[in-house]
């Protein structure tokens, strides 16, 4: 084993190498960016070919191109990726600046303390932290100004629990207090190499001789916040990257689209049609050299190395690779990237993804997944603080037999009156309650005081009356406050007593007994002794649990509650009861459980059976039921999900009730799905046959007639499928997924964060669909880590979830518009955007391939060289750029409202092998139209003073301008969204073109330089002549009018949702 | 609302609500409506009909004559002897006798249709032109063997040719050649006479302009000579280089008579210059001369005689050679693509108009949809 030393004589001094604590998350620096960063982007395949090409072009025989052709392209490409990268690499810093720099932390140097940046802290200072303060580093913790040396930290950021733990300093250190001894401490800290265990930390400190085990206990990781405690010291173990935190976030797999993959695997298709055609093209120049280049060598001998039609065919096999390069378009990855680019901006800039209340935008963390936003199948959202808002409210309670809280809709009460310690945002609806507390009811009185004194919760008094809770969980906090509002109010704790005030007198119970709550037993118990030396243990516990330890005499009272709780719709529900114990009960009780609590083996169990024991024949007092209110928007935002064709699992930790009622309160689960599975077993035989008993459900009804059943997946048998019953892994998953798919609604329950990852993958694997998944605390990270696409919820646990997805924003509901608006628009423009790029570089290039079989196969190319350099990156990138970034076919609203319009994306219907061929075919179709028409017109035709316009450089104008407009014509039919941006760049480019032309053919270029520009006065002659232009309209008449037909026929025959859609829209606009 | 608030109020990180970053900038959205689209397809035919039939009468009225001298009359034997050797020392001439059966250019505007256009109507030029089949001008080793600085006349250039040209770029004895390359090298050069033989017997000599033939930007910017002067003649201009390997005379004494045909700027020169993209091609070669005699309406009717000083061999490359007389009108020499292209086009249009009225008509469900 390895283990990490640290040893220091006095703080600032230390043996080992220190770690700083400076992150770095950018790649570059100034000087190694060019490097570093060309070195990278040419293991891209595609730049390397590209750069391969460069090579070939520099070999005179092979040269069908001028070596600029391809270099001009590349290096814009290249600059292009470069500046993104630096922009993303700067911003990425910047982020670091911010995250690292702005925080002080006093550093402890020499004897007096001494502000410090965070950076600048190193492994073997000691540190010193105060209340509410960031840690900044892995800290061992020395000291602190609380007694025995514990100190309370939250730890939202690490792993999403917003409850405060306690640390506690080793005894020997933690006399240490004041900064003169520490500047005296000199030990030596021996533990394990850094690593991602959040929950564990193994060292020993050799201190003056001795040595001290050290355990996570003493352990303060970065991203805690030191809560309730005034200061401490500590002492930096692990700094910078090596601390838990860092570790933990480990790199995020690079995930990519499916339109990424199609696209490689077309990309690689169109290398082998290049080589296809150049193989067909040498062949063609084999025979041509033998049979005709043979006989013309006298007008043209062979270059010097060819000596046979053999040879004269291989070199030009790779003219052609160098001429038909176009075919794979450099700049398509580039122009994909700013297309996405721009998709994340909208995402950015969009005010109806923007959350007031928390002043936070919805934020494209990645830029490259924008189109599959259009394409998910499956979300799996989590439950707490994604679905609902994560702020428990009391809501009802059900008190010896009487609810109340059923009225909603009355005023708030006003507890401040009579209550000077109330907390003013709570809100309770009925007086009844309140009066039933003036009156003194001995029930309500007893209810009250459960609450006040059955918890974990720690107070806060900054002055007096102003009370702060810190609560374990969310649950417990809102139950301790209702008990406050209605006059028990729990003022502080030591380990052993609680001091309440009820109803405003101070009283003290003596705590003997914790019962801790786990999620086997499911409720939590307290022993106390009430001033009057009365033992009363008080429970509370889901109701399931605390029904059948009660005592027999509450069997009325137990139904009469039970069903008020059956009608708690979506409310979590606590039932609440007491037990008098008489003092001999209490001491043999209390011996036993110390017996149970000393014992080394299956502690555990023995305490469990030690509390089963005392929890018995309690009394029931009532039940209460918190309301996790749901985020604004979820129950509207699922229905439209699900319309759109989009399954929604949830994932939850909860217990399984609660999921349910979330799931009937977000209207996952409705009334008129009338099954609901439930498969819930520990073993996986009973798994099995939960599972079986769905299926012939199932099978019974045909799903299309009644409504789907819905299943509840208690996801108890996951580890046995998953885990370790390795032999019926592959066979239950198929199960389980089968089960699962055949359902409406899935939710799974008490899921752990590893699991909630498996489920995700499993259905990634299986089913070959999109999936999503959404939440916001650290136990979602990893599930939003294995998802195609990963939202995170910035809202109450941390950020955490936040920082591993691939999208942010505040609320549950901004999804629908992520992923019907933005995502679907993505989708579609990205597929226009693909169809017609594909298209135009076939029209483009073919040509040359038919012009082959009229110049001998020598790899003439037909167009001028400037022409061939400029058309992809100037002629006809802008307009099509420009449709992929503001396309849209219906307007925003009408996605929102016809869910329906997603499904082409789910389907995969806008770009697809088959969408390609079309493109393909459409592209070669008009490339022979570009060659043909041009060829019959002008091997004939004249100009009207007699020169003939067969000559070369007027046919490559002629082609070059048909060709430009045509794709002209062919972007303006696809632009659905003339927006002033498509109008200008698709009138610019074709004004661009034209200037271009005249420019590059003038007679001021060509005095300069007479051999790179002889096309001189070719524009001018061209395109004076009416026959040239008659040529032009010809072709591009023949090119779009079957386009045009076609795409009327399929409107007329076959019209999409969104076809129809937009119509109507004309239509309304009309009328 | 507009602007970004300053500072860190609540609302601080709102994006701006420009139409632009909230995706709603005003723009048109066209859609294919059958009130658009089946219109469009009806004009389009419409349009594309009458450009046939206008394009068909204009070139009615063009007549083109084409004479295969290859081997026909007395060429056979110069034809046998241009076999072989491209080096053609030996002058061979031949004759070839023609006739032509109607005036060039016709000039009876019978019909009131004619005559509205009859201004667009041949003018009574009439062209002569060289056409050669499966000469491949188009090849890319061919096209590049050239050097343009060179013939722009550039001191430097001149002597030293571009790599390109190799092997036409220096001699056997290391001299520069001028031009330089493969397509000077394998320039056209056959000389033609056409003689008018009227019925009553007497020959008229066809007079021919042989300049002006070329692009005004090819003979005035792209072709330039050395620079000359009255005591420095372009013969001294061009000294130190050789004639190309397959040519006659020097590159000076292209045209003895006229300095602005001679050297680099000869019009047959910078004719052939400009390569021809497909295998088989015609270049103009002069324009009848209609000053005098019986040529100022045109080019009668009768018979003719071609004299030819046989030089260009084709054998070699299978390839044919033709003497070419046409006319133009105001789109240019006879070509009948274009308007049948345009004809057959309107009626394929026509076809699917109809064919996408029927569908629209008949089994369209165009919006009906609308509830699923």
């Amino acid at each position: 084993t390895v283990f990490f030393c640290i040893s220091f004589t006095s703080p600032h001094h230390l043996f080992h190498c220190p770690q700083s604590n400076c992150i770095m998350t950018s790649k570059y620096n100034i000087i190694t960016f060019l490097a570093v960063n060309l070195f990278e982007q040419f293991q891209e395949v595609a730049n390397t070919y590209f750069l391969f090409l460069l090579i070939l072009q520099l070999i005179p025989q092979i040269s069908s191109l001028s070596w600029f052709t391809t270099i001009v392209p590349l290096v814009l490409v290249l600059s292009i990726t470069a500046v993104k990268d630096a922009t993303d690499d700067y911003v990425s810093l910047w982020h670091t600046h911010i995250a690292y720099f702005n925080c002080q932390a006093p550093l402890h140097t020499e004897i007096c303390l001494q502000k410090e940046k965070w950076m600048n802290v190193r492994v073997g200072d000691i540190i010193k932290l105060e209340n509410n303060q960031f840690v900044a580093a892995d800290l061992l913790l020395l000291s602190s100004s609380e007694p025995h040396g514990l100190c309370y930290i939250e730890t939202a950021e690490l792993d999403g629990e917003t409850n405060m733990k306690v640390r506690q300093s080793l005894s020997v250190t933690s006399e240490l207090g004041d900064p003169n001894n520490l500047a005296q401490f000199d030990g030596e800290v021996v533990c394990e190499p850094p690593n991602n265990k959040l929950d564990r930390f193994c060292g020993t400190l050799y201190w003056k001789d001795c040595k001290y085990p050290l355990s996570n206990q003493n352990m303060l990781l970065r991203g805690c916040v030191l809560r309730n405690t005034e200061s401490c010291y500590g002492l930096v173990i692990f700094a910078g990257p090596d601390t838990k935190l860092m570790q933990n976030s480990g790199r995020t797999k690079f995930k990519r689209t499916s339109i990424d993959r199609l696209m490689n695997t077309l990309v690689l298709w169109i290398f082998g049609f290049l080589v296809c055609m150049g193989v067909i093209l040498a062949i063609g120049n084999a025979v041509w050299e033998k049979e005709v280049g043979a006989l013309f060598q006298s007008f043209l001998p062979w270059d010097p190395p060819v000596d046979n039609f053999l040879f004269s065919a291989f070199l030009s096999f790779w003219s052609y690779v160098i001429i038909l390069n176009t075919v794979v378009p450099i700049s398509l990855y580039v122009s994909v990237e700013v297309i996405r680019l721009g998709h994340s901006y909208f995402i950015n800039w969009d005010r109806r993804m923007f959350c007031s209340r928390s002043n936070t935008a919805a934020e494209a963390r990645t830029t490259t997944l924008n189109e599959e936003l259009g394409q998910v199948e499956y979300i799996f959202s989590d439950k707490t603080g994604t679905l609902t808002q994560n702020i428990m409210t009391f809501n009802k309670c059900s008190i010896n037999g009487h609810t109340y809280g059923e009225e909603q809709h009355m005023a708030a009460l006003d507890f401040s009156a009579w209550n000077p310690l109330a907390a003013r945002d709570f809100c309770f609806y009925d007086q009844s309650l309140l009066d039933a507390v003036m009156e003194g009811e001995p029930a309500v009185h007893e209810f009250f005081r459960v609450l006040s004194l059955c918890h974990t919760v720690m107070s806060e008094e900054k002055s007096e009356g102003e009370l702060l809770y810190k609560a374990q969980s969310p649950d417990e906090g809102a139950l301790v406050t209702a008990a406050r509002n209605f006059g028990f109010v729990f003022r502080s704790r030591t380990p052993g007593t609680v001091t309440t005030q009820e109803l405003g007198k101070a009283v003290t119970y003596t705590l003997l007994a914790i019962l801790d709550f786990n999620n086997i037993r499911k409720r939590m118990s307290v022993i106390v002794r009430n001033p009057e030396g009365r033992i009363r243990l008080y429970c509370k516990g889901a109701d399931t649990v605390l029904f059948e330890r009660l005592h027999s005499c509450n069997h009325e009272l137990m139904n009469v509650t039970s069903d008020h709780l059956n009608v708690s719709d979506g409310l979590r529900t606590l039932a609440v009861a007491y037990r008098d114990l008489s003092e001999e009960q209490w001491e043999e009780w209390s011996e036993h459980f110390r017996g149970a609590d000393k014992a080394t083996d299956c502690r555990d169990d023995r305490l469990a059976a030690a509390y089963e024991e005392i929890e018995q024949d309690m009394m029931l007092l009532g039940a209460t039921a918190i309301e996790d209110k749901l985020q604004e928007g979820v129950p509207e935002t699922i229905a439209i999900l699900s319309l759109a064709n989009i399954k929604i699992w949830v994932l939850t930790g909860d217990k399984q009730e609660t999921a349910v009622n979330i799931g009937y309160s977000c209207k996952m689960l409705t009334d008129d799905m009338t099954e609901i599975f439930i498969v819930n077993g520990h073993t996986v035989q009973s798994v099995r046959g939960g599972a079986a008993n769905c299926m012939p459900d199932e099978s019974k009804c045909p799903p299309p007639q009644a409504p789907p059943p819905s299943l509840l997946e208690s996801i108890k048998y996951f580890p046995l499928s998953l885990g370790q019953a390795h032999a019926l892994e592959a066979d239950m998953e198929r199960e389980f997924l089968e089960t699962a798919c055949a359902c409406r609604a899935v939710i799974c329950c008490r899921v752990t964060p590893l699991q909630k990852a498996l489920v995700v993958e499993l259905v990634k694997r299986h089913k070959k669909a999109v999936t999503l998944a959404i939440g916001d605390g650290a136990n979602d990270v990893s599930m939003i880590k294995t998802a195609h696409i990963g939202v995170g919820i910035s809202g109450q646990e941390g950020i955490q979830a936040v920082l591993a997805s691939d999208y942010s924003f505040s609320q549950f509901r901004f999804l629908q518009r992520l992923l019907l608006v933005h995502g679907r628009w993505s989708y579609l423009r990205m597929c226009r955007f693909l169809c017609y790029f594909f298209y135009k570089n076939f029209a483009f290039t073919m040509v040359h391939f038919w012009f082959g079989f009229f110049c001998g196969f020598s790899a003439q190319t037909v167009y001028d060289q400037y022409f061939i350099t400029l058309y992809n990156i100037v002629y006809t990138s802008l307009p099509v750029l420009a449709m992929g970034i503001f396309d849209q076919d219906v307007p925003e609203q009408r996605s929102l409202e016809y869910p329906k319009l997603y499904e082409p994306g789910q389907l995969n219907l806008l770009f697809n092998k088959r969408e390609f061929f079309i493109c393909i075919a459409q592209g070669i179709y008009t490339s022979v139209v570009l060659f043909f028409i041009p060829y019959g017109v002008l091997s004939h035709a004249t100009q009207s003073n007699g020169v003939p316009l067969a000559d070369y450089q007027t046919f490559a104008v002629t082609t070059a301008t048909a060709l430009v407009i045509v794709v002209s014509v062919q972007i303006a039919l696809d632009t659905g969204y003339w927006t002033a941006i498509n109008h200008f760049f698709i009138w610019g480019s074709l004004g661009t073109y034209f200037t271009i032309l005249f420019a590059m053919h003038s007679s001021i270029l060509f005095n300069i330089f007479p051999k790179q520009f002889h096309f001189l006065g070719s524009a001018h002659n061209t395109l004076g002549q009416p026959v040239v232009w008659l040529t032009i309209a010809l072709a591009t008449v023949i090119c779009i009018a079957p386009v045009l037909a076609f795409r009327f026929l399929k409107l007329d025959l076959k019209p999409q949702l969104s076809d129809t859609v937009s119509m109507s829209v004309t239509i309304v606009c009309l009328s | 609302m507009g602007k970004k608030q300053a500072g860190t109020g609540p609302l601080s990180r709102r994006p701006d609500n420009s139409a632009f970053k909230q995706q709603r900038l005003p723009a048109w959205s066209p859609s294919l409506t059958p009130q658009t689209v089946l219109p469009t397809f009806y004009i389009l035919s419409l349009v594309c009909l009458l450009l046939g039939i206008w394009l068909l009468i204009t070139v009615e009225y063009t007549y083109e004559l084409k004479v295969d001298y290859t081997d026909a009359g007395t060429c056979e034997q110069c034809f046998n002897l241009r076999k072989h050797a491209i080096d053609s020392s030996t002058p061979c001439k031949c004759t070839v006798s023609f006739h032509v059966p109607k005036t060039f250019p016709r000039v009876s505007f019978q019909h009131d249709v004619v005559r509205l256009s009859a201004r667009c109507l041949p003018q009574g030029d009439v062209f002569f032109y060289y056409g050669l089949r499966n000469f491949h001008q188009n090849l890319r080793r061919y096209m590049d063997s050239r050097d343009d600085a060179q013939m722009v006349g550039r001191k430097n250039n001149l002597k030293a040719p571009s790599s390109y040209c190799a092997p036409f770029d220096y001699d056997a004895n290391g001299k520069p050649i001028a031009p330089c390359g493969a397509v000077a090298n394998s320039m056209f050069n056959d000389s033609l006479t056409v003689m008018y033989n009227p019925t009553d017997g007497s020959k008229i000599q066809v007079p021919l302009y042989r300049k002006g033939i070329a692009w005004y930007t090819d003979k005035n910017v792209k072709f330039r000579n050395p620079p000359t002067n009255n005591t420095f003649s372009l013969q001294q201009a061009f000294e130190g280089t050789t004639r190309p390997l397959y040519w006659q005379r020097p590159v000076y004494e292209l045209d003895d008579t006229d300095s602005n045909n001679n050297g680099f700027i000869n019009d047959d020169l910078i004719v052939w210059m400009r390569e021809a993209a497909f295998p088989n091609f015609k270049k103009l070669y002069g324009v009848l001369n209609r000053a005098q005699g019986p040529f100022t309406e045109g080019l009668p009717a009768g018979n003719y005689t071609l004299s030819i000083n046989y030089n260009f061999p084709v054998e070699p490359f299978r390839g044919r050679k033709e003497l070419v007389i046409s006319m133009v009108t105001w789109f240019g020499g006879q070509n009948y693509f274009l308007p049948i292209a345009y004809l057959v086009t309107s009626g394929l249009i026509l076809v699917t108009a109809v064919v996408l009225t029927t569908v629209f008509v008949k089994v369209g469900k165009k919006g009906k949809n609308m509830e699923e």
